[in-house]
Order: structure tokens, then C-alpha cells, then sequence
């Protein structure tokens, strides 16, 4: 397990991670954009049309980020403005992001590309063991590691984070201090919308450079169970995404000698969905529950800070102003 | 107030029209002109009967598929996992196609038989997994894409033509085995007396039973439900289970009769579309034919458009996805109404 090639896995992980963090910031402050899956093609297609007819790849970033933003608005403003599902206008806007993300990008598909230059860092990259896994990657992956600490440390240990959660958790108690409720709501919605569309474009730009139909169809629904696996917590999220692509690399190298190709191929495309529900099967399940509740009781608390996690209370509720 | 009452009367078509101008700027930005790709669209459902009959032939698992979706969302249950449970239909009647070979009626029966269980099937891991916390949006796809690859396995594998390696599609199933096609097409007249016959089943059960006023009472408010004395695990139980059993349904008429083997992408998003359908419907029963009827047009014609313009056939889901987002943003006029009125009168929030 620990022979792997860590470096690989970070940079596989990082765009995953940034969608975690992004749909955590959303989530947090009440609002579910399930369109995650359809944002991210859409944007991984705008991001590498943009930097493709520009020649940067900073133009394509920038571009997918406006993209993300927008379809949060869009999930934002049914919710907020119209009082709509956010389940069903989050759904419409998945099946259309990929749709538009086919049609649009239909001329561009399977060419090269800008892409994310390698950037190590002087001094940091010699470090033994952490040096080549953390500091010999390329720009992406910094602003990744940076992003997770930062969202961290704004969501649980800012003023401005307090003010997001109690958002998420207490609206009207929020609403009640002086917090600009709905504000805040299209705000961090658009952020994490934002850092979204980035997720989309790191794939088309560096992890899996090109575009192509579907390019990334699925894994903005693993983005979204991760975030429950991560108890709304970007730290732990990043660490679920780590597991889950470490697992699949492992399973990559020390399977397929074994157990041939073609059933190593079927498992990896089994896996994630496989995890995905033995995950939330623990981490919401009642089984975990009865479990902790017959554990010794000097391990009932670190096994339910462990296994166990709840959304925020009011995540996809309306505010009742009254 | 007479003003209002004008535009009240015009305003489901303003969605609608938004849409179609919308997907016509997308068409101009690619230097097509809009009357000619919707001409194609057009053409491509109704120049020939056997073109009007495939767009039949698309309509009925479609139709399948959204009935059973009216009953889940009567319970209040978001049953993603359609997709999912349309496979697995097809995939049970496939393999009674593959291994029976028995006297056409007996073997069709059989077939469809297999094709109900199997959707039923998945459709009660998603319920059980719900039952045990597992939101019924995410069991539902791990089921969706498990699904897709339980199929791509069974054709590279245990189903694998003689010939050997093809990754498309299983052998053709024997004369037998298929659905009876009218003419050349691959409309079957039975396919529409089943599909018929399970929206009335739909009709009774949502209109005319004490389940469907159960359903709907979960679905409204499952609190006053509970003290009611439904039970939430039960009914959720039965409504998933009924709605995969058509989907199941759905799934096994599409590959006896659109195909006549199994292959990769068997469901290509019906499942999915059958949401749509659903909800630009409003959950409306007799309603949800009909917006059915036109997905299916218009991603019917869209085959012509993508031969005729060289542009790709996913504009008829940009089309049908654009409406289906401005009716649902904005279709509804006393949420607009109230849009206004409150903008003048509170403080921002």
C-alpha cells in the first residue's frame, strides 16, 4: 500500500478535492447543488475551449470558474427567489450541463491542448519522502493543498465561518443577529460554484488533458457522496477522495497481475460505486448506530466522531421569515 | 388586476417560446439556421408512417418509465435509480432471450416476466437501502452505474458471442424471442397495449385507491403521515418496488423490440428522460403521455437533424432540457406574481 506512487495519487485526487470543497461550502450554508456532475462537464468543456482558443490555461480556469458560479446561481435563485426544489432544478441542470457541455464542445473534442506546466518548488522538493509528493507538482495541486486548509480554517475557526454555519444550521436564529441570510446563501453558493467549475477545468487542463463527450460523467456524484463521507468537513472529504483514488491505484497494480485485465478493469468501474454505498451505509446507516451504542463507553464518543456524521439542520430548507 | 389576468392566461407558452429561442441563438452561434434544424427534427418524425411509428416505438418505454415515476414522486421519493432499474429489465428479459428457446407466446411472456422482476429487484435494493439511511438520489445512481457495469460485463463475458471479443452486443436473439413488429419498423402493437394497459394500473392506484391517498399523504407530510398511521417504510417499500417493476417493463419491450440484442448502451438515459418528462409534466397524470410523446419526437427527429446539419443529435436534449428548466423556473405564474409584489415591499434579507 505504501509503495505507491503518492505523487500520482495527489495529482489525480486534487480536482476531486477542490469539487469537495466547493459543494462542502454549499452545502454548509444550506444549499445542495446537485447539479455538481452536469457543472462539472460543462465546465471541464468550457475550460479547455477557452484555454485552448487563448492559449492559456489560466484564461480556461477562469472561464470554468464563471461557468460553475453561474449554474449555482441558477440552483441558488430557484431555491431562494422561487422556492423551488433544489433536488429537482440541481437535477435538470446535471442532464443539461452534459447535453450543452456534448453540443458545444462537439468541435473540440480530442485535440491537444494548453495544459498546467510542472512547477517544483526550490529546496522543498529535495525533502526526503514529502519533498517528491508535495512540492514536486505543478500549480493546481498547490492551490488544491492551499484550498483545503483555507476552507478549513474559514469554515470552522473564522467569524465569517461562524456566520456561514449558523446559515446552514440555524437560518432564522442567523437571520434573528443580523446575518444577511440570503446574501450569504448566493454567495457561498456561487463560490463553491465556482470552485466546481475549477474542478471541471483541472481535469480538462491537467489530470485528463483534452475534452471529449462525457469527459467527466461520474464524478461529480462521487464528488457528492464524499462530502457526506466527509461529515461536511473539507479536510476530511480530501482525505475520503485520498483513500478512495489510493485504493483504486493499489487495486490497479497488485490486482490486475492476479486477477487478469478484464475483471480488474470490471471491479476498478465497480469500486467507487461499491464504496460509495458501503461508505454512507456506515457513516448514516443505522448499523452504525446500534453498533456505537453497544461499544465500550470510553470509545462511544471517538467511534461516533468517527463513523457517524449529520448535515447541517436546515441544508435545502427555506427561511421562514416571520 | 385585468392586465394580470391576460398575461396569467398566456404565460405557460412564454417558457416554452424561451426555450425554443433560446436553442435557436444556440443553432445561429453554429451558423444553422433554426427553420432548418427544427425542419429536420420535424421531418425526422413525421415525412414517413415508419418514421412516426419509431418515434412510437422511443414513446413506450419512455412512457413506462415516467408512469412509474408518477407513483414515486406521489410518495415523495426522488427514484433516480429508473435508469438503473430500466437495465436491469432488460437485462432479465435478455436472459430468458439468450437461454429458453419455447413457443413465441410462452417465451414472451417469460421474457416480460424476467424483465418486471428484475427491475422490481433493483428497485428494492434502492428501497432497502434507504430504509438503512442511504438517500434513495445516491443509491439510486451506485445502483445506475452498477448497472451499466453489470451489462458491459455480461457482454464481454458470460453472454460474449461465440465469434468472441465484441464489447457491442450480445447475438441477435432468435425470431421467437422478440416482440411482434409491425412491418418494417421496430414498433411492436402489443408494446402499446402493455404500456397502456400499466398507466391505467397508474391511474387506478394514484386516483382510486386507498394506497394512492397513503402515498400521497407520505408524500405531503410525512410527520402527519406517521400519526396517521402510514408506515413510511412500507409504503416507500411498495411504491419503489411498483415503479421499478415498470421500468423493468419499459426496459424489457426496449430490447425486444427497439433492439433484438443486448447491448452496451441499452437504456441510453431513458430512465433519466423519464424524469424530465415527469417533472415539465408537474407530476401531472394525464399530462405526462403526452409531454412524453413529445421527448420522444423531438429525440426522435434529432437522429435526421444530426444526418442532415452534421451538428450532434444531443440538441434535442438541449432543447427539451432548456424547457424543462424555464418551466420549472418559471412556469408556474402566481410564483412570479408573488416574485414582484414581494420585491417592492421587503428589505433585503
Amino acid at each position: 500500500m505504501f509503495d505507491l506512487n503518492w505523487a500520482t495519487v495527489l495529482l489525480q485526487s486534487a480536482p476531486l478535492i477542490i469539487a469537495v470543497c466547493g459543494e462542502t461550502i454549499s452545502e454548509r450554508v444550506g444549499v445542495v447543488n446537485l447539479s455538481l456532475d452536469g457543472s462539472m462537464l460543462i465546465s471541464a468543456m468550457t475550460g479547455f475551449v477557452a484555454a485552448y482558443l487563448s492559449g492559456s490555461a489560466l484564461v480556461g480556469f477562469l472561464a470554468a470558474a464563471a461557468v460553475g458560479a453561474f449554474f449555482a446561481f441558477i440552483v441558488a435563485y430557484g431555491s431562494l427567489a422561487l422556492r423551488l426544489s433544489q433536488v429537482a432544478v440541481g437535477f435538470v441542470l446535471t442532464l443539461l450541463g452534459d447535453s450543452l457541455s456534448a453540443f458545444l464542445g462537439q468541435d473540440f473534442t480530442r485535440l491537444p491542448g494548453p495544459w498546467v506546466p510542472k512547477l517544483p518548488i526550490p529546496v522543498l522538493k529535495d525533502l526526503p519522502v514529502i519533498g517528491p509528493v508535495f512540492f514536486n507538482q505543478d500549480a493546481m495541486v498547490y492551490f488544491t493543498l492551499l484550498l483545503v486548509a483555507a476552507t478549513y480554517w474559514w469554515i470552522f475557526k473564522s467569524r465569517p465561518g461562524l456566520e456561514l454555519r449558523s446559515t446552514g444550521e440555524r437560518p432564522e436564529a442567523a437571520f434573528a443577529r443580523g446575518v444577511h441570510v440570503r446574501r450569504l446563501r448566493y454567495l457561498y453558493a456561487m463560490v463553491g460554484g465556482a470552485l466546481i467549475g475549477i474542478a471541471g477545468a483541472a481535469y480538462s487542463l491537467d489530470v485528463k488533458i483534452g475534452w471529449a463527450e462525457g469527459h467527466t460523467r461520474g464524478l461529480g456524484w462521487i464528488a457528492l457522496a464524499v462530502v457526506i463521507f466527509g461529515g461536511w468537513s473539507p479536510l476530511r472529504g480530501a482525505l475520503g477522495v485520498l483513500l478512495l483514488v489510493g485504493v483504486r491505484s493499489w487495486i490497479g497494480i497488485y490486482l490486475q497481475p492476479t486477477a487478469g485485465a478484464d475483471s480488474t478493469v470490471v471491479i476498478l468501474n465497480a469500486l467507487p460505486w461499491l464504496l460509495m454505498l458501503v461508505v454512507l451505509l456506515v457513516v448514516s446507516g443505522k448499523f452504525t448506530g446500534s453498533l456505537i451504542a453497544n461499544a465500550p463507553p470510553r470509545l462511544k464518543r471517538p467511534l461516533q466522531r468517527l463513523l457517524q456524521v449529520a448535515p447541517p439542520a436546515a441544508l435545502g430548507a427555506d427561511l421562514k421569515e416571520g | 388586476m385585468k392586465g394580470w389576468a391576460w398575461l396569467e392566461r398566456i404565460w405557460p407558452s412564454v417558457p416554452i417560446l424561451s426555450a425554443l429561442a433560446l436553442t435557436s441563438l444556440l443553432l445561429l452561434a453554429f451558423g444553422t439556421s433554426p427553420v432548418v434544424a427544427f425542419g429536420a427534427i420535424w421531418e425526422g418524425v413525421f415525412s414517413t408512417p415508419e418514421r412516426m411509428l419509431t418515434a412510437l416505438a422511443f414513446w413506450i418505454p419512455l412512457l413506462l418509465s415516467a408512469a412509474g415515476l408518477l407513483v414515486t414522486f406521489q410518495a415523495g421519493l426522488w427514484n433516480i435509480g429508473i435508469e438503473g432499474q430500466f437495465i436491469l429489465g432488460a437485462l432479465g428479459a435478455s436472459w430468458v432471450a439468450l437461454s429458453l428457446h419455447l413457443p413465441a407466446p410462452l417465451q414472451i411472456t417469460l421474457e416480460i416476466l424476467a424483465g418486471i422482476a428484475a427491475g422490481a429487484l433493483w428497485a428494492g435494493v434502492a428501497a432497502l437501502l434507504k430504509r438503512w439511511g442511504v438517500h434513495e438520489i445516491f443509491g439510486g445512481l451506485a445502483l445506475n452505474n452498477l448497472a451499466i457495469i453489470l451489462t458491459n460485463y455480461l457482454i464481454a463475458g458470460p453472454w460474449q458471442p461465440p465469434e468472441g471479443g465484441s464489447f457491442r452486443g450480445t447475438v441477435p436473439f432468435h425470431e421467437d424471442a422478440i416482440l411482434p413488429l409491425l412491418g418494417s419498423t421496430r414498433f411492436s402493437p402489443l408494446s402499446l397495449v402493455l404500456a397502456a394497459f400499466a398507466f391505467g394500473l397508474v391511474v387506478l392506484a394514484l386516483r382510486n385507491s386507498a394506497w394512492g391517498l397513503r402515498l400521497k399523504a407520505l408524500g405531503r407530510n410525512p410527520r402527519s403521515a406517521f400519526l396517521l398511521g402510514v408506515s413510511s417504510n412500507r409504503e416507500a417499500l411498495l411504491a419503489m418496488l411498483f415503479c421499478g417493476a415498470l421500468a423493468g417493463l419499459g426496459g424489457a419491450v426496449r430490447v425486444l423490440s427497439w433492439f433484438d440484442s443486448l447491448r452496451q448502451s441499452i437504456s441510453g438515459g431513458i430512465g433519466y428522460l423519464a424524469l424530465m418528462v415527469v417533472i415539465l409534466a408537474g407530476f401531472r397524470l394525464y399530462l405526462t403521455p403526452l409531454v412524453a410523446l413529445f421527448f420522444a419526437s423531438v429525440l426522435s427527429g434529432s437522429i435526421v437533424l444530426q444526418l442532415r446539419t452534421q451538428l450532434h443529435s444531443s440538441l434535442g436534449d438541449i432543447l427539451t432540457g432548456v424547457m424543462v428548466l424555464f418551466v420549472l423556473l418559471f412556469g408556474d405564474f402566481a410564483r412570479i406574481r408573488n416574485l414582484f409584489k414581494s420585491r417592492g415591499s421587503k428589505e433585503d434579507v
